[in-house]
C-alpha cells in the first residue's frame, strides 16, 4: 500500500503553505477544512456548478474535482486572496455588489474567480465572449444578466485606466 | 473525500508503465473530470488509481519535421484550443476542444482522456477521425501506433493493453495539408452539455475550387463508438460544389449511422440532426476552403 498521507507545499493567496493531505482529499476539502477558506463552496461536487472554482497558476479549476495532492508546487488563489492590504474588497467584487449580481451568494465566489481569470488577461471581450467564459457557473438567482454586466463594467474600467 | 483505495503517482511514462504492470486492476487518472465523477457516483468507488497528472512530458503540442502534429495526451482542451500549431494547421480541432463542457472543464480535461474513456459522444474524436489521427501506445515492449479509428472497440472500451499508456496523438501532414474543416456539436445547452449528435467534416477542393477532391466525415453519438461515414464521403468525392452534391452526401449518412433513442432524444431526431449537421459542416468546410455552393 502506498502512503495514505502526503506532505505538499503550495502557495495559497500569496502565502507559502505546507500540509499533510489525505490522498483521497479534493482541493476543495483542503482549502475549506485545512485552510478555512470557506469562500470555496461545495455545490454539486461533480464539476458542473462552478461554486468551488479557484485559480491554479492563473487558470480556473473546479477544486471539487482536483485532487489535493496535485496542488503540490502550485500557486492557488481563492476569493479571500482578492482582499487588498487595507482590507478593502477588489473592483470586481464591488462591481458584483453594484450591479446586483449577488442574491443568495453561493455561486458568487466561484463566478468572481472566473471573472478574475478573464480580467487578468487584460483583453477587451465582446458580451458573447464574456458569456462563454462565464458559462461554467450555475446561478439559480440572478438570471446571469447582472453577472455579465459586472464583469463587463470592471473590464471596461480596467482597460480605460 | 473521495472513496478510492490507493493513489499511485507516476512522474514518467516508464514509471506509469511499471505501475500498470504492478497494479493490473488500477484505473488511470489524468485530469480526473471523468474518473472522479465515476468514483463520486459510486460506479468506480474503491478503485485503485494511477495518477499520470504529474507527467509534464506528456503535455503540449509539437510540429515534427515531416509535418506530423504530435499532441501530448495530457494537453488540456483549453491549451489545445489556444495552441499556435493547432490554430495554424488544424483550427477545426481547436473548435472541437472549445465545445467541451465549460471553461473549468476545458482547463482540467485532457485530449487523451477524451479518447481513452471510449465515449461515443466525446467532442474531439470525430475531428481526430477525419484527420486520420493515430494514437501512440507505450507499454513494456515499447511503443506501437494505431489509427484512432481502430482504437475504439465498443462503447467505453478502447484497445489499451493492461500495461499500456497513451503517449501521443499524431496527426499526419498529408491528412491536414490543403484541407479545411468544420465541427458542429448539437446539444440542448450551449455549455456543460453532452452531444445529442456531433459531426466533423473536412474537405480538399480542386485548384479551381469547383470540385471536391477529397472529403472525410465522422460523427459522434450516433453509434456505440465515434464513426466515419465512407459511403457519404464516396458520394461527394469528385463532385461539384453544388447543392446536389451536399444533398447526396448528407442523405448517404443515414445509411451508415445507427443512432438510438434515450432520455436525451429519439432515434428519429438524431437521424434528422445528423443529416442536417452533415450538410452544414460540408458547406462550411467548402467555404473555409475558398469555395462556394452553386445551384
Amino acid at each position: 500500500m502506498p502512503d495514505q498521507y502526503k506532505l505538499i507545499r503550495c502557495t495559497v493567496n500569496g502565502r507559502e503553505k505546507e500540509a499533510m493531505v489525505d490522498v483521497r482529499a479534493s482541493l476543495a476539502d483542503l482549502l475549506r477544512n485545512d485552510f478555512r477558506l470557506t469562500s470555496v463552496k461545495k455545490g454539486c461536487e461533480v464539476g458542473e456548478c462552478g461554486a468551488c472554482n479557484v485559480l491554479i497558476d492563473g487558470e480556473s479549476f473546479n477544486s471539487c474535482i482536483y485532487l489535493a495532492v496535485w496542488a503540490d508546487g502550485k500557486d492557488i488563489l481563492t476569493l479571500e486572496g482578492l482582499e487588498g492590504p487595507d482590507g478593502k474588497i477588489s473592483d470586481i467584487q464591488q462591481a458584483f455588489i453594484d450591479e446586483a449580481a449577488v442574491q443568495c451568494g453561493f455561486c458568487t465566489p466561484g463566478a468572481i474567480m472566473s471573472a478574475v481569470e478573464i480580467l487578468n488577461e487584460g483583453r477587451l471581450l465582446s458580451d458573447e465572449e464574456i458569456r462563454v467564459r462565464m458559462s461554467g457557473h450555475l446561478c439559480r438567482c440572478t438570471g446571469y444578466e447582472n453577472i455579465v454586466r459586472a464583469v463587463k463594467k470592471t473590464m471596461l474600467a480596467r482597460l480605460s485606466q | 473525500m473521495y472513496d478510492f483505495k490507493a493513489l499511485y503517482e507516476a512522474k514518467s511514462v516508464d514509471e506509469a508503465v511499471r505501475l500498470r504492470r504492478g497494479h493490473p486492476g488500477a484505473r488511470i487518472i489524468a485530469g480526473g473530470s471523468d474518473v472522479l465523477i465515476r468514483i463520486r457516483n459510486g460506479k468506480w468507488a474503491g478503485a485503485e488509481l494511477i495518477s499520470i497528472h504529474g507527467i509534464d512530458a506528456l503535455r503540449g503540442v509539437k510540429l515534427e519535421d515531416d509535418g506530423t502534429i504530435r499532441i501530448g495526451p495530457l494537453t488540456s482542451f483549453s491549451h489545445l484550443a489556444s495552441d499556435p500549431v493547432i490554430g495554424t494547421h488544424i483550427p477545426v480541432l481547436a473548435e472541437a476542444a472549445n465545445q467541451v463542457g465549460s471553461p473549468q472543464i476545458r482547463n482540467i480535461g485532457t485530449i487523451g482522456g477524451n479518447i481513452c474513456n471510449g465515449s461515443p459522444a466525446a467532442d474531439t474524436p470525430p475531428t481526430l477521425f477525419v484527420l486520420d489521427a493515430q494514437v501512440e501506445l507505450t507499454g513494456t515492449e515499447g511503443a506501437r501506433r494505431v489509427p484512432v479509428r481502430d482504437f475504439y472497440i465498443r462503447a467505453g472500451v478502447v484497445d489499451l493493453k493492461p500495461d499500456e499508456l497513451l503517449t501521443a496523438v499524431l496527426v499526419p501532414g498529408e491528412a491536414y495539408r490543403g484541407y479545411t474543416g468544420h465541427y458542429i456539436k448539437y446539444a440542448m445547452r450551449e455549455a456543460l452539455d453532452i452531444s445529442v449528435v456531433s459531426c466533423s467534416v473536412n474537405v480538399k477542393l480542386t485548384e479551381d475550387k469547383k470540385r471536391i477532391e477529397n472529403v472525410r466525415a465522422a460523427f459522434g453519438a450516433v453509434g456505440p463508438v465515434p464513426l466515419r461515414t465512407p459511403g457519404a464521403e464516396a458520394a461527394a468525392r469528385g463532385g461539384e460544389t453544388t447543392e446536389r452534391t451536399v444533398k447526396a452526401f448528407a442523405s448517404a449518412v443515414l445509411g451508415e449511422i445507427s443512432p438510438w433513442s434515450d432520455w436525451r432524444t429519439s432515434k428519429a431526431f438524431r437521424e434528422h440532426i445528423a443529416e442536417e449537421l452533415a450538410a452544414r459542416a460540408l458547406i462550411r468546410s467548402i467555404e473555409l476552403g475558398g469555395g462556394g455552393i452553386h445551384a
